[in-house]
Order: structure tokens, then sequence, then C-alpha cells
């Protein structure tokens, strides 16, 4: 069955390590909807968080070829109770007149506003990706200038922690 | 007493090559290496260096030393088109799990980047086809590297490792102390080893298909030992061969898209496969949904991500095969019941591989050669008919015998392998090759005559590129598109000009004089056997077919 997977690494922090990882999932046609990597609080270590929609096989795949990896220390589906979060930064046209109404819509979502001009703004949030997709529909019809999203980011619920 | 003496990168290389025992490296000089080889120099009394004509040649008989040795394989070649010459043998030694080091120049770190003269990312190419590899940049971390790239090189499941040094790196100073290398850690067994043993105890007709992995292991006692107490019948990979001896009574034969009928006619009515470090790749299970959907499959590999990669298994266990057949064997109830390998056996029997041709017939020529060549003897082939002729007919008796280029299906691949096996066995190894393979890295037979070698090669001669001629033939309505080679080549002449002896050798009756006198010959020899265009192989599963869809002889295409 499909659905959206999300794989956790912890990988060296060397120069070329996102090639390696980018590398082996395009040749062996593993599609992913996001990557991210940031630095960790191991200056040696950086975390890449990975979201594929794909079936049960495939992602069993990739995480056992990630493992494989000289540069990948840990790597593992996180399939039981997680947070997921991602950043979403959207600028849209706006009139004075509709800014009272654009606040009204951001405190629902508890967003921000964090850029206004005369005639624009940029609307910033975090949240599940299900929920930057609701505010994006509803901040459509204002007119989108451009947007960007991070990419998921996430980590198991609970005390344990992916360790090398 | 301090060790920690001051070298220059360049000798810290060849240090770390001595200490781990490296005897021989293949290569060829160039510009940004010339460090490394000025300290191979000095050193010369430790490493000998082979210089081969291109650094393909030199890539594949590191390939070839590799497998013949179970060493790691070291290749040394300059920036550049230095580099870029050594992919396809690195390819090759990726697919087939070999063991490799390969160390490449580069220029110096300022001009890294700037498409300076002779600069490729070579790490950059090779990353798809490596286990690893390296960039060194600093001085301080080349000894690491170096240690850490054989490591990776014979851990786990083998394969090549790439060292990119650039030029001012190999010439920097640094501080140097001898370190013996650690011994490689077993690889830890993963899965439910009674779970397995119960399967095979459930089992009424297992069957046990090796692959290359019981080869890389060391596990052919282990193989015969478990084969004999389960009275199961084995059948092989082309990668497999010379696990099990080819005259065991359990053997049964090849399998895959030219395998043995028998086997394609068996293996269908086992209950339970039990596949040893082999892939299940897709000259063997051609068409993977439909394939051995009757039966169970206990599936034993190094690698984990080969574990229902291309098959799905019903019990698996990963680690080193010879290990786990060990732990297992204890496990596994003793069969006195040899009804079944009995039908295997009269099968094997029924259905032997038919003559290609009665004017000169290249699997008499094989079985001839086996027979004067003797069980130790390494074979090498390149890749096409002759290839397959010879995974078919030649009786392999022991592991690391048979070097070929099974997964990537390299074409000049063999010359080379057979010059690394020389090096490996210090012995005389026979290369299979067609003409069209042969025209590929012909250049290498300078390097074998040079090196005393003393090579057997027999050259199958049908002036065509025939296993594609034999697909047109088959599937593209007999058009001929670019297979008719029409070369003036003049084999005999050509070798001579090498400073090889030749023969030729165009009917059977002739085979076993040639073949006698090719044997008494001590020089490097080459054996022109002109076969006709239309010789076949058979039996032949096509593409993406299963395995009772085998079509047996030529007849019945």
């Amino acid at each position: 069955m499909r659905e959206k997977h999300v794989i956790t690494a912890l990988v060296k922090n060397h120069s070329g390590v996102l090639t390696r990882v980018s590398g082996l999932f395009a040749r062996r046609c593993f599609n992913i909807d996001s990557l991210v990597v940031c630095a960790t609080e191991n200056s040696e270590l950086s975390r890449m968080t990975i979201v594929s929609d794909t079936d049960d096989a495939t992602i069993e795949q990739m995480v056992k070829q990630l493992a494989k990896l000289v540069d990948v220390v840990k790597v593992c589906e996180l399939t039981g109770a997680t947070v997921r979060r991602e950043l979403l930064l959207v600028k849209i046209h706006l009139t004075a007149a509709q800014r009272p109404e654009i606040e009204s819509t951001c405190n629902i979502y508890k967003a921000k506003l964090v850029d206004v001009t005369k005639d624009s703004a940029i609307v910033e949030l975090s949240g599940e990706p299900n929920k930057l997709d609701a505010l994006i529909e509803l901040l459509a019809p204002y007119g989108i200038t451009e947007l960007t999203r991070t990419g998921v980011t996430a980590l198991s619920r609970g005390g344990k922690g992916l360790k090398e | 007493m301090d060790n920690k003496k001051q070298l220059k990168g360049c000798e810290i290389i060849v240090e770390c090559l001595i200490e781990q025992g490296v005897e021989y490296v293949f290569g060829y000089p160039g510009g940004q290496i010339i460090d490394t080889f000025d300290a191979l120099y000095k050193r010369s009394g430790k490493i000998k260096q082979i210089l081969t004509c291109h650094e393909q040649g030199a890539a594949h008989a590191a390939d070839g030393y590799a497998r013949a040795s179970g060493k790691c394989g070291v290749v040394i070649a300059t920036s550049g088109p230095g580099a870029t010459n050594l992919v396809t043998g690195i390819a090759n030694a990726y697919m087939d799990s070999v063991p490799m080091v390969a160390i490449t120049g580069n220029v110096p770190v300022p001009l890294l980047g700037r498409d300076s003269f002779q600069e490729v990312d070579i790490a950059g190419i090779t990353m798809p086809i490596t286990k690893h590899n390296y960039i060194v940049k600093d001085v301080r971390s080349l000894a690491a590297v170096m240690r850490e790239a054989f490591a990776v090189a014979m851990s786990g499941r083998r394969g090549p490792v790439l060292v990119d040094v650039p030029k001012d790196v190999q010439q920097a100073l640094c501080e140097y102390e001898p370190t013996a290398p650690s011994a490689l850690p077993t690889a830890k067994i993963r899965g439910d080893m009674q779970a397995a043993a119960n399967a095979v105890n459930a089992a009424k007709r297992p069957y046990i298909f090796v692959g290359g992995g019981c080869i890389s292991s060391g596990a052919s006692n282990a193989v015969a030992a478990f084969a004999e107490k389960l009275q199961a019948p084995v059948c092989s990979s082309v990668m497999g061969l010379g696990a099990l001896p080819s005259s065991h009574p359990l053997f049964a034969g090849l399998v895959g898209m030219h395998g043995s009928a028998a086997v394609a006619k068996t293996l269908g009515r086992c209950d339970l496969l039990i596949a040893l470090g082999a892939r299940f790749s897709d000259r063997v299970a051609q068409n993977r949904n439909s394939f051995m959907k009757g039966a169970k499959i206990l599936h034993v590999d190094i690698d984990d991500a080969e574990i229902d990669k291309n098959v799905r298994t019903d019990v698996f266990l990963t680690g080193d095969v010879k290990n786990i057949l060990e732990k297992l064997l204890p496990l596994v109830e003793k069969r006195t019941e040899a009804s079944w390998a009995d039908e295997v056996r009269a099968e094997v029997k029924n259905r032997p591989f038919g003559a290609v041709s009665n004017i000169l017939c290249p699997r008499k020529v094989i079985e001839c050669v086996c027979k004067a060549a003797g069980a130790d003897t390494c074979v090498a082939t390149d890749v096409g008919q002759h290839q397959m002729w010879a995974a078919q007919s030649y009786g392999f008796e022991k592991p690391r015998t048979f070097l070929t280029s099974g997964g990537l299906g390299a074409m000049g691949f063999g010359m080379g392998a057979a010059i690394g096996a020389a090096f490996a066995t210090k012995k005389s190894p026979v290369l299979f090759t067609g003409d069209g393979s042969f025209h590929m890295n012909l250049n290498e037979l300078a390097t074998a005559v040079k090196y005393k070698c003393a090579l057997k090669i027999f050259l199958f001669n049908n002036n065509v590129l025939g296993m594609v001629r034999q697909w047109q033939t088959m599937f593209y309505g007999g058009r001929y598109s670019s297979t008719e080679l029409n070369l003036p080549t003049d084999y005999v002449s050509l070798a001579r000009a090498f400073g090889a002896e030749a023969f030729t050798l165009n009917k059977n009756d002739d085979i076993k004089d040639v073949v006698e006198k090719a044997f008494a010959t001590e020089n490097t020899v080459l054996v022109n056997c002109v076969i006709g265009r239309d010789d076949t192989v058979f039996p032949m599963i096509p593409p993406g077919k299963s395995m009772d869809e085998i079509i047996e002889k030529r007849e019945d295409v």
C-alpha cells in the first residue's frame, strides 16, 4: 500500500554525503517527496529526514540501501507515533483593506504575518504538512506570488532517540 | 622506541599498501601520480609494479588477481583519462562484489574545480560503482583513509573502493606510524536460525542454489556438507561455479538464461529453494513475479539489502554464508531418502548440453581444455557465447577458478583478468574469448607476453558478434545490424607480432592435438578456433520468460 513514509538518518557531516544519498535514490528509482538535512547537537553528525510516498517493500529497500552507505551512521523508518513538522513561507497579494481578514485567518491557524507592504504580505506557518496545505488553499484566492516550504522534519515521540 | 617518522603522502600510500600485505599493484603512471610511482620505485623490493598497456586492463587485472587469490586487488592510475579508463573495471568489480582498492592521482588541491589539465571528478564519477570513495585533501588523514579503504573493500559484501589523492597531498609531509591491520569482524548473523532450520526440516524436496557469495566466503566445504546431509541437489549461478565441484554427485548444473535444461525442468518441482550467497539477478529470476511460485525460499546472503530485493523470500538469514551454514548444519535433520536427488540426477543424465557444431564444436574444445588444464587452473572468459559455453561445459572443480564478468558483462574483461590470475596463482591461466571481446583489449596480449604469464588463449573466431547475432536471429528477424565483424585480422600473425605463439584449429579431429600443443608451450599461446557464424548457445530461456518456457535446442526455436 502506498502511503507517506518518513525515514530518519544520522549521517557523517562530510561534504558529498547529500550527493551520495540523492544519487542512491536516483539510480535505484526511489521517488522522494522531500529531503531535509540539518546540523545536530554533535558537530560530526547531520540528520536527514526523508519523506517518500511509496509502498512498504520500496521503503524497506530504501532503508537497507541507505544503511549500506559508509557515511550513514544510523537509519530507520519512523513508524510509531511521530511529531512531523514543516515550515511554510507564502507571499500573497494583499491590499490594506484585506489585511484584517487575513489576520483573522492567520490567528485560526496560529500563522504569523512576518512581512507586510502596501500590497503584499508574507505568511509564516509551521505544522503538519496537511495543515500547511489547508492554509495554502485558503490563501490562493488572494493571489500567491511565491511560496516555499522546508519539507518535513520529524522525531519519534517518547524518550528514546536514534543513537549511533 | 618511537616508530613515528615524517614521510611524504606518496610514501604513506606505499607504506599503507605494505601494511596490508599487498604484493602487486597493477597500474599506469601519469603526471599527477608520478610521486606515488616514485615511492613505489623505492620500495620495489616489497611491492611489484605491473605495467599494463591501458588502465582498463590494469583494473581488470587487479580484479582477476582478487578473484583468483581472495585478496584485495590494487590498481593505480593518474588523474583525468587515467582515472576514467578505470571506470569499466571498477564497475565490473562492483557488480561481482570483488574487493579492490583503486588509487588515483589528481591535480593539486588549489587547482581542483577549475577544469585544470587532466582533472576529472573521479570520486563523483565512481560514486555509484564503488562501495565508498574518498578524496583526500589533507595528508594528515591519508593513512587512516588508506586503511579504511582496505577494510571497506574486504568487509561484509566485498567491493571496490577508490581513493583520489591530489598531487600536493602526495608531496606533503606528515608523521606516519606503521600500524598492523586489525582483523576484520565476521559479519553479524541476523534472522531466525531456528525458523530457517524448521523450513529445511519441513521440506521434502529441497534444492540448493549457490552464488558468488559461497566463493567469497570460502564456503565450499560447508556447502558440500550441507547438501550431503540434506541429500539436496545443488544448482549454481554463473558466479557460483566452482563452489561445489561439478563432479559432485549432487551437482545439477548451471541455472539461468543459458542454464542446464535439467535444472530448469527440476527446479520447479522443489518445495524449498535454499539460496546461498546469490542475489536472484534478472539472468536467474528472469520473471521475478513468477519465479519459484510453488516453493518456499530460504535466502542466505551477507547483504541485508538483497533480502526481498528481487524475489520475496519466506525465511532469511544474513551474514557470512560459511559461518551461517556451519551453525545451521547441526540444526537440520539428516535425510537418508535419496529419491529426490536421484530424480534430479536422472534429468541431468537425460538432458546433457548438446553439440554446437559438427565441424569445430566449441563445447568439445572447452571440454578438452578442461581435461588438459587440471582442476587448479584459473579460467578467465570474456563476454558472449564463448562465456556461456564455458560456464555450461567446463567442469569447474574448485572455487576461485572461474573468472568471468557475471554482473556487468564487460567484453574485454578476460585478458586483464587472466593476467591478474597469473600473478595470483603463479600458474598459467586459460582464457576463453571471442573475436569481438578479444579486439576490445588485445593490447594486453603484449603485457601477458612481457610478464611471462603463459596464458592459454582459446579465441572462438566466427567473425560475428555471436551472442547479439543469436538474438537478432531469434528476435529481430535476422537483421544483422552491426554484428558482422568482417575483420581482416590474421590472429596467428598478430599473436606472433606480440611475441606469443599461435595455432589455428578448425576441425573437431584436431582438437586434442592442438590443445596438447598449446599446453606444451611455455609462452603465452593463442589458439584461433574457427567456428561457424551461426553456432548458438542453447538451452535458452528467452528474456522475461519463466523456466518452463526454456528452449532446449536450436531445432526448437
